[in-house]
């Protein structure tokens, strides 16, 4: 019998099956979430829940290549009607090409970060259950479950049941290891979220108290047939924006983020910065591009806009100042959400571009960040630290971890042929094409802030030295290693995917020509100019960051490292920087202070939102 | 004035003073306290929504009741509202437990968790 | 309508009253009884406005299960308690957010004033959908035939907040009994209660779900009765808190979830779609899932309330 044929035909069979083909990726987590308290034991050499997950999320993956291929092939979105009852009555579930994508895209971080956790989730062979096995396994399909339910749902009240079944499967997740810092990191991660979670309710209220539905598709076709927006929808909009923002982590509502995402254990903080932030980004496009699109006054794109450009320079900048590198990872992140907000100001005129970058940011960053983070996993396991000044020699104990990172590092800097250097030369063309070239400023001065300080982590890697004479090494398992080196690669070779297929980005949205906008910014990204033009500043970077690192004096033999190390001219300028960067960071991450922001850009937005209406 | 919008008002003050108790109060278990009253405010605003939609069915006779939709979400809103408190907390008291800290100010970030440092936990995590 | 309007009037300035002790008052315990009270006002503007079910919900959960839930806590956290006034944010700071917080409650209730009249409304819609789902309460109707998704999701929550509550345990701990709840001095009169009570509150429990088809309640109010009656017989000591690690208590957490997605399931080919019911069957398909359900969110409700495990020790004696 014909291998090909005996799993082509179901999977095609599965894409026939129209709008119900949405119930499998709904259900599927769901499922496992609710079996997994009764899995306890081993199986196949392995704990038999982390083995059991593995399976799901590889159906789970076959689901979300079904639903993109129904998608892509049908051209427009699938929809199913719960129940079979129709809105305002009933929920709907709806997969559009974003869908898809975010399905796509969570089904294969989550089954990378499946694989990385088998080892470190695993049972031990004389217990049946341990508390990290089954905490880890239970909320990483809870947090599963969250994303495709609040990518295919079509009911703002479904979205905020989804919203809250993610933040308590990513909240623990957070406190995993039980140590007084991280749970204080959760606490605060919850107590914001819920804050967020509670606007978003108070602004889908407004929206049922003005139209009497929840479903994105009606509420789109009434707010289009209204002279002037009402109070009510301003307000609403303006609270579910903020909300979302708040569980976003948007600069300058970022408190919670680095320390929970850089206290979790490695594969969490993969999930974490890869997906579940962007889950609330998502749902902002659906306010802004679904719900009312037309509503996107330029001040408070405006406003979106800056505080994407000020996360890209203030996160980049304070990463530069981290001295462990999981922390520097998340600062990353902070920085990273920037560029998804860039969309906003762009999108009025040049919608295809933007919304096309935006989505690549999503996809590259996440496969980029979730190899960083575990890769970092690695380095601090077989280290036993994660100090950035003392990651000397550990090139020569983890040759293939490092090489991930570093091939993550060139998508999050934006070289050719990743997916950061699609995002950002679809951003810039959009930002120089409408005017707003300072944005491309921010852009190009982000991708040499981030190249610092990964030239900075790299120069203590290749040139430090071994801060302990005979390191603990031991050694991360192959699967790990690969795994992450296959994200890497993932974002690095996103630019080489056939720009057809970015056209999945336009179905169910008018107007858009993804595939056409790739294929220009594709064009020529490989010719000589463009590459030395694309490189240099680089190497200058390079060249300043490694004048910058403290060099101590090479001790003789294999005694420790000087206390103190002398800086250079660069490094004087870096600490002062720093000086007044890092109180600026603690100050915007108090609670009260963090709180105000957020109570000040409500009320901008409010206003920015009603000066169009 | 008619009574709803009495009520709408109070929700009103309720989310504006819940929103200043979990800024400014630093005891986490006073923001706690605090997201229930913006919770329960942001209900008290849908059940009014939900009464003032049962105008419709007064008009046709069939009853007084107010709109069951909103009435339905506030009763599953509630449900979560408690699991959020819950969770809360068990993190809380936790956290009291073992570092003796109830508030969230900015302290030194944590340290990632490395296997040699949770050797050193007291409850002898392995 | 004068008196109505004054009374109406009297709860808001009292409820608003309560809820400012609430933020103001300095010690957590006597805010957390003001919250509680709080509740209960609620609970009868709830009845003001012509939703039952949400009444009995906001007396049952939001205030009997998250006031017990957060008197424990304040009686546990009060000697941490001093040095938390000490870091309140500085008074600039407190009074700028009061007037940002003034201002976003002013928005709220110019939009409150401003909603449109006459107000739209789903509640004939769900009136004229009411009679294929067999039931004749519209709220039970939305829940578990119209919106059944969102109740489904919604009992799905509640597991990973449960596993949220256990993560917290020391490992050693890992599947014992839960911790949490206080286990005062035996006495005569609490045993007493927790003999007699019980009886009658699972007669009421099932009554407020069986009855909840038609009339107001339903799985949420009657699970939370059940939930506080077991919780009531543990706190006297009549019984211990089951092990968590025992596989006819994690039976019992996802068995309600899992009989509603099979049930569902079986829709899409006995009545065209998921989550669907079969034309005729649908009143005794809701029930099932009702009894099932409210028997999970009851336990889940209870050993939320319960706390993470806390080893195999008795509970009560103080680690």
């Amino acid at each position: 019998m014909d291998l090909a044929a005996l799993l082509v035909t179901p999977f095609a069979r599965l894409t026939e099956l129209g709008g119900l083909l949405l119930v499998i990726p709904l259900m599927l987590p769901v499922v496992g979430l609710l079996l997994a308290p009764l899995l306890r034991g081993r199986w196949l050499g392995g704990g038999l829940l982390g083995r059991f997950t593995l399976l799901l999320l590889l159906l789970g993956l076959v689901a979300a290549l079904a639903v993109a291929t129904a998608v892509l092939t049908g051209d427009e979105a699938l929809k199913y009607y719960l129940g079979g009852w129709l809105p305002p009555l009933g929920v709907a579930l709806k997969a559009d090409g974003l869908s898809a994508i975010m399905l796509l895209l969570s089904a294969v971080v989550i089954l990378a970060v499946g694989v990385y956790a088998q080892r470190e989730f695993q049972v031990p062979p004389d217990a049946s259950e341990t508390r990290a096995s089954l905490v880890f396994w239970m909320l990483l399909m809870g947090v599963w479950a969250g994303l495709n339910a609040a990518f295919l749902g079509q009911d703002l009240f479904t979205l905020f049941v989804a919203l809250e079944l993610l933040t308590f499967s990513a909240v623990p997740l957070v406190a995993l290891d039980g140590r007084a810092e991280t749970l204080a990191a959760a606490l605060r991660y919850l107590l914001f979220a819920l804050l967020g979670s509670v606007l978003y309710l108070l602004g889908a209220v407004l929206f049922y108290g003005t139209y009497a539905t929840l479903d994105i598709t009606l509420l789109a076709e009434r707010i289009s047939g209204e002279p002037a927006l009402p109070p009510a929808v301003i307000a609403a909009a303006a609270l579910m924006t903020v909300g979302l923002l708040a569980k976003t982590a948007l600069f300058p509502l970022h408190l919670w983020l680095p320390p929970a995402h850089a206290g979790a254990p490695p594969p969490a903080s993969a999930i974490l910065s890869a997906l579940v932030v962007k889950a609330s980004f998502f749902l902002i496009l659906r306010l802004w591009f679904d719900v009312m699109p037309g509503a996107l006054t330029p001040m408070t794109a405006q406003i979106l806009g800056g505080l994407g450009a000020g996360a890209i320079l203030f996160g980049n900048l304070v990463a530069l100042r981290q001295a462990r590198l999981k922390l520097l990872i998340a600062y990353s992140t902070v920085a990273q959400i920037g560029y998804l907000f860039l969309i906003f100001p762009l999108a009025a005129r040049a919608e295809s571009a933007a919304l096309t970058g935006g989505m690549l940011q999503v996809v590259a960053h996440a496969l980029a960040k979730a190899a960083m983070f575990m890769a970092a996993g690695l380095i601090a396991k077989a280290l036993g630290h994660d100090r950035v000044r003392d990651l000397g020699g550990c090139v020569r104990v983890l040759p293939l971890t490092l090489l991930a990172f570093g091939l993550a590092g060139l998508s999050l800097i934006g070289l050719q042929p990743s997916g950061g250097y699609l995002t950002k030369t679809l951003l810039t063309a959009a930002a120089d094409g409408t005017g707003q070239g300072w944005l491309g400023l921010v852009i190009q001065v982000g991708g040499l802030l981030t190249a610092a300080y990964l030239f900075w982590v790299f120069g203590h890697v290749l040139f430090g030295v071994p801060s302990t004479p005979a390191m603990p090494i031991k050694p991360p398992g192959r699967a790990q290693e690969l795994v992450v080196l296959a994200l890497a690669l993932g974002a690095l070779l996103l630019g080489l995917v056939p720009p057809a297929l970015f056209d999945l980005v336009e179905v169910g949205r008018a107007g858009l020509e993804a595939s056409a906008a790739v294929a220009t910014a594709m064009a020529g990204a490989f010719g000589w100019s463009k590459l030395w033009g694309d490189v240099w500043p680089l190497l200058v970077v390079g060249l300043l960051v490694l004048g910058m690192l403290p060099w101590p004096d090479r001790p003789a033999g294999g005694s420790p490292r000087p206390a103190t190390t002398s800086l250079s001219v660069t490094g004087h300028w870096a600490a002062d920087l720093g000086t007044l960067l890092e109180p600026a960071d603690r100050g915007l991450r108090q609670w009260p202070v963090a709180g105000l922001s957020l109570l000040i850009l409500l009320l901008a937005l409010a206003a920015a939102i009603s000066t169009g209406a | 004035m008619n009574d709803p919008t009495l009520f709408g008002l109070c929700g009103a003050a309720l989310v504006g003073l819940g929103l200043y108790g979990l800024l400014c109060q630093p005891g986490a278990l006073r923001k706690i306290l605090a997201f229930n009253l913006i919770g329960s405010g942001v209900f008290l605003l849908f059940g009014v929504i939900a009464l003032r939609g049962g105008g419709v069915l007064a008009a046709a006779g069939r009853g007084i009741d107010g709109d069951p939709v909103p009435q339905a979400l506030i009763i599953t809103g509630l449900v979560v509202a408690f699991a959020a408190t819950s969770i809360a907390v068990a993190l809380l008291l936790r956290l009291a437990e073992t570092s003796g800290r109830t508030t969230l100010e900015n302290e030194a970030p944590p340290a990632p968790s490395l296997p040699g440092e949770r050797a050193s936990r007291p409850d002898g995590e392995s | 309508m004068t008196n109505a309007l004054i009374v109406d009037a009297a709860l808001a300035l009292l409820v608003l009253g309560l809820a400012l002790w609430v933020i103001a008052t300095r010690a957590a315990y006597r805010a957390v009884v003001g919250f509680v009270a709080y509740g209960l006002l609620m609970a009868i503007i709830w009845v003001r406005l012509a939703a039952v079910d949400v009444a009995m919900t906001e007396a049952a959960l939001g205030t009997g299960l998250t006031g017990l839930l957060l008197l424990g806590a304040a009686a546990r956290l009060a000697p941490y308690e001093t040095a938390e006034f000490d870091r309140r944010p500085g008074r600039g700071l407190r009074v700028l957010i009061g007037l940002l917080c003034a201002a976003v409650t002013l928005g709220l209730a110019a939009v409150v004033l401003l909603l449109p009249a006459p107000a739209p409304s789903l509640a004939s819609l769900v009136a004229d959908n009411l009679p294929p789902t067999g039931v004749g309460n519209p709220v039970t109707g939305v829940l578990l035939a119209h919106r059944a998704i969102d109740t489904l999701l919604e009992s799905v929550v509640l597991l990973p907040a449960l596993i949220g509550v256990w993560s917290v345990a020391a490992n050693p701990a890992w599947g014992g009994r839960p911790g949490s709840l206080p286990r005062p001095p035996a006495s005569s009169a609490l045993t007493l209660l927790a003999q007699v009570l019980p009886p009658f509150g699972i007669l009421v429990g099932i009554h407020l779900v069986w009855n909840g088809a038609d009339d107001p309640g339903g799985k949420f109010q009657g699970a939370t009765v059940l939930a506080a009656m077991w919780i009531l017989v543990l706190i006297a000591g009549l019984r211990e808190a089951p092990a968590l690690r025992e596989r006819r208590l994690r039976v019992l957490l996802v068995v309600g979830a899992l009989v509603f997605i099979g049930i569902g399931a079986s829709g899409i080919w006995l009545a065209g779609a998921f989550l669907a019911y079969p034309e005729g069957y649908a009143k005794p398909l809701i029930l099932a899932i009702e009894a099932v359900l409210t028997l999970s969110i009851a336990a889940t409700l209870g050993l939320l309330l319960a706390g993470p495990p806390a080893g195999d020790r008795p509970i009560g004696t103080t680690s």
